[in-house]
């Protein structure tokens, strides 16, 4: 066993691109929970994502356009959902687990033909002087421009929900939606919309997936990455700060095993790759035994149906 | 003719199966206090919804201001210059009280320029509030200061308030209408809902009674009599409960010590709480909603345990034994949430009947359930209390609240209870079934059991009671005989007095 071979700069700049998929599917699910909606199918939207750029971006050769066609694809099976439990008033639980099966099957068919094709390469952003700085350069200023737009994502999210009338608009739909409806808001609509963003967030976070992190399509290929994003949610206590926190820190056990095998750890491989998931499954129950903090976070109509009074 | 500000004339609203507003019209002058009455379901919430674009008329016409008036929404009620009160807060208890104050205004200034203008209203009006704390820390009190003051800040010409005095104490009520009487003295009208009469005579310039959704009468509240104007909105006359005098026999329930944590983010702990009911007795417990109520409801049916000693039953400690344990020996209770506590809404009332009453009743034999039985238990329910329904086949949810309501108050009277625990009994229920349960509850406790009854209705506690305490911030006052207690004291004891005087109230 070596552990010299683990280069703490490089462990940080891969922690950060394993951890943009789930970075971009949770902090798109935070603005729907905050809405009051609990969409279960952010690993269907995910995935839908990642085949829907991939085929984009193989059919055009351009890259940005794969995005474009993740963030639709995404956004419009989220908006599936969105109809089945908003105007149809289907139960959340169920659609959302309904979209995630969905998702994977729909997935391997549109994914059939694309199975050992490459897509156009990604280059990373050049920040200039910025990336020749040593050690710190290639840690954060040598990604491509998806980790960046990620990050801003966070940053825009919390403004927006913390200073804009829209955003205050969209937690008090979350908080009560009796209220909000008796003071004249479209209830339905503001929800409409944040489980769009919600897919379209989770279709960008897997495309990043099938287009720069692998960079190939298989199928399955998500393999419960918008399980962990939803979990994130949660020990997060819907604050976006705290979904980077809990995102990065995933990603670091995740790539962190990488280089515990690599390094050759006597530890049987499946001890190390089940590791982020145990790590997740702890923190969710650590965070549930303190009731306090996390309880009084939640938003208080979460994943309540709400039916218009005429 | 004087000039009109809101005139409102034939509208009519059907939903499926009930007329709710059958041509109704009624006017109301600028700088009046006009109040709408009626009994639960009678169509004062469905008018004032209408006058407040939530709800879209079927017919008729509104003019407002000497122009036709047609709310799409309440945001164009809003810009028109009304604004409404809910009963039901429409607040949001994790935002704080300047982003509540926002969400109910058109055209909100930035945060901080709402805060200051927050604190000039609280002042100018005597409703001293600070824009930072969490809606869901302030009393009901401060509620709805923050529900009136964001009317407040939009200028109104008419304000609508639905049951605003249903969850103060009488202080606060006091306060409310000072600023209510400051307000129609600067020539803002106000349309006022209630089926508090009392208050009505005290505040209201008219009134315009509603039965079943059609106006039955216009009056000038001053001039009737409190018993004439509830024969007006009921349509017969009224009994009133009898008492039989009785002495109170040895103790039943004794409660010493009891401490429980609040059961939500928002809820109120119990703190210390101690009390004694005895045999043939009613103890009225008071109290604003969200001071322990359902802690203590929960706390003495067995939903909570408690620590050993702070339950005596008969003088045994019965502190860790469950509902079901409980129920055997004859400690009975009723919640407040009839729909989804007391009863499963979408369960028929045999089955219904049978979650409660399956031990004492006998309604369960060696694991199966005996369905004659349950049957004819809540046969006897229904004609015991008369609850008006096809059979007891039917569901829960398919009940009015005060037939519902009647149901579950005789599910429990029926198993003779040696003490009986209710939650706001007669709450959002007419006054005819109010008045049956109330003489229910009377008539068991002549029986010989003893009854406890937590209400937020003053006048029910004073009607029924023989002793009351106030629950206030989960700690229970000592319980006093309710004989010679006048509302000035019974309000001083559900507390809070010290923080409710008006912020100029010394000038």
């Amino acid at each position: 066993m070596d552990l010299s071979v683990i280069n703490p700069a490089v462990l940080a700049a891969s922690l950060m691109v394993a951890a943009t998929p789930i970075l971009l599917a949770a902090i798109g699910e935070l603005v729907v929970e905050k809405s009051g909606v609990l969409n279960l199918g952010v690993e269907g939207m995910m995935i839908i994502g990642a085949v829907s750029g991939y085929a984009v971006s193989v059919n055009t050769g351009s890259v940005f356009l794969g995005f474009v066609g993740a963030v639709v694809g995404g956004a419009m099976l989220a908006l599936v959902f969105g109809v089945l439990t908003q105007v149809l008033l289907s139960n959340q639980v169920a659609s959302g687990l309904a979209l995630t099966l969905f998702g994977l099957g729909l997935s391997a068919l549109i994914g059939e033909s694309y199975l050992m094709v490459r897509p156009p390469p990604v280059g990373d952003l050049s920040l200039g002087p910025l990336a020749d700085i040593p050690g710190l350069g290639k840690m954060l200023f040598r990604h491509d421009v998806i980790v960046y737009l990620s990050l801003a994502l966070v940053g825009g999210v919390w403004a927006f929900l913390r200073y804009s009338r829209w955003g205050l608009i969209l937690r008090a739909v979350g908080e009560s939606h009796d209220a909000a409806h008796a003071l004249g808001y479209k209830v339905i609509r503001v929800r409409l919309a944040a489980i769009a963003f919600g897919g379209a967030c989770a279709g960008l976070g897997g495309a990043y997936l099938s287009l720069i992190r692998v960079p190939q399509w298989t199928e399955g290929m998500t393999a419960g990455a918008g399980w962990i994003a939803l979990a994130i949610v949660v020990f997060s206590s819907w604050k976006p700060v705290w979904v980077l926190v809990g995102a990065y820190l995933f990603g670091g056990v995740a790539v962190l095993q990488l280089n515990l095998q690599a390094a050759g750890v006597e530890v049987p491989v499946e001890y190390l790759s089940m590791s982020p998931y145990l790590i997740t499954i702890l923190v969710l129950i650590i965070m549930s035994t303190g009731r306090g903090r996390s309880a009084l976070n939640a938003p208080a109509d979460l994943g309540r149906p709400f039916h218009a009074p005429a | 003719m004087t000039d009109t500000l809101l005139a409102v004339d034939g509208l009519t609203k059907t939903y499926p199966g009930v007329v709710a507003n059958d041509n109704v019209s009624f006017s109301i002058a600028p700088g009046e206090v006009h109040a709408l009455l009626g009994e639960n379901g009678a169509g004062k919430s469905t008018l004032v919804k209408m006058v407040y674009g939530l709800v879209r008329p079927d017919s008729g016409r509104m003019e407002f201001a000497g122009s036709p008036y047609e709310p799409a929404s309440p945001h164009s009620a809003r810009a028109s210059g009304i604004t409404m009160v809910f009963q039901h807060f429409s607040l949001f208890e994790a935002l704080n009280v300047a982003e509540n104050i926002a969400l109910g205004m058109e055209n909100p200034p930035p945060q901080r320029k709402l805060a200051k203008r927050i604190r000039e209203v609280g002042k100018a009006f005597g409703l001293p509030l600070s824009p930072d704390r969490l809606v869901g820390e302030l009393s009901a009190g401060e509620r709805q200061r923050v529900e009136i003051i964001r009317c407040l800040l939009q200028d109104p010409k008419l304000l609508i308030m639905d049951e605003p005095t249903s969850v103060l104490t009488p202080q606060e009520v006091e306060i409310l209408f000072e600023t209510l009487r400051r307000l129609r003295a600067e020539g803002t009208a106000i349309l006022y809902i209630s089926h508090k009469l009392e208050e009505i005579r005290k505040l209201c310039d008219r009134a315009t009674v509603l039965r079943e959704g059609r106006v039955t009468g216009i009056c000038q509240p001053s001039a009737e009599s409190v018993r004439s104007m509830a024969e007006m909105m009921v349509g017969s006359t009224l009994k009133t409960p009898s008492r039989r005098p009785g002495t109170p026999g040895a103790t039943v329930l004794d409660v010493a010590a009891l401490s429980v944590a609040p059961a939500s983010p928002f809820g109120t702990g119990l703190k210390d709480v101690g009390l004694d009911v005895r045999s043939g007795e009613i103890l009225g417990i008071g109290g604003v909603a969200g001071n322990g109520q359902d802690e203590l409801l929960a706390a003495l049916s067995g939903e909570v345990r408690v620590v050993r000693g702070a339950l005596r039953f008969h003088g045994n400690d019965i502190g860790n034994f469950g509902p079901v344990a409980r129920r055997r020996l004859g400690l009975l209770a009723a919640p407040e949430e009839r729909l989804g506590h007391a009863a499963v809404p979408d369960m028929s009332l045999t089955e219904n009947a049978l979650l409660t009453g399956a031990v004492r009743e006998g309604l369960v034999g060696r694991g199966f359930l005996r369905w004659n039985r349950a049957r004819a238990f809540a046969k006897r329910i229904i004609s015991a209390f008369d609850v008006r329904t096809p059979g007891p086949a039917s569901a829960a949810r398919s009940l009015s609240g005060g037939n519902l309501q009647k149901f579950v108050i005789g599910r429990e009277i029926l198993q003779r209870p040696a003490c009986l625990v209710v939650n706001q009994p007669t709450w959002g229920v007419d006054a005819a079934a109010a008045a049956a349960i109330r003489q229910a509850l009377l008539d068991l406790a002549a029986e010989g059991a003893a009854v406890i009854v937590i209400s937020q209705d003053l006048d029910e506690l004073v009607e029924i009671s023989d002793r009351f305490a106030a629950l206030n911030g989960g700690r229970l006052s000592d319980a006093r005989q309710v004989a010679g207690l006048t509302m000035d004291e019974i309000g001083l004891m559900m507390g809070g007095a010290h923080d409710l005087a008006p912020g100029n109230a010394a000038a």
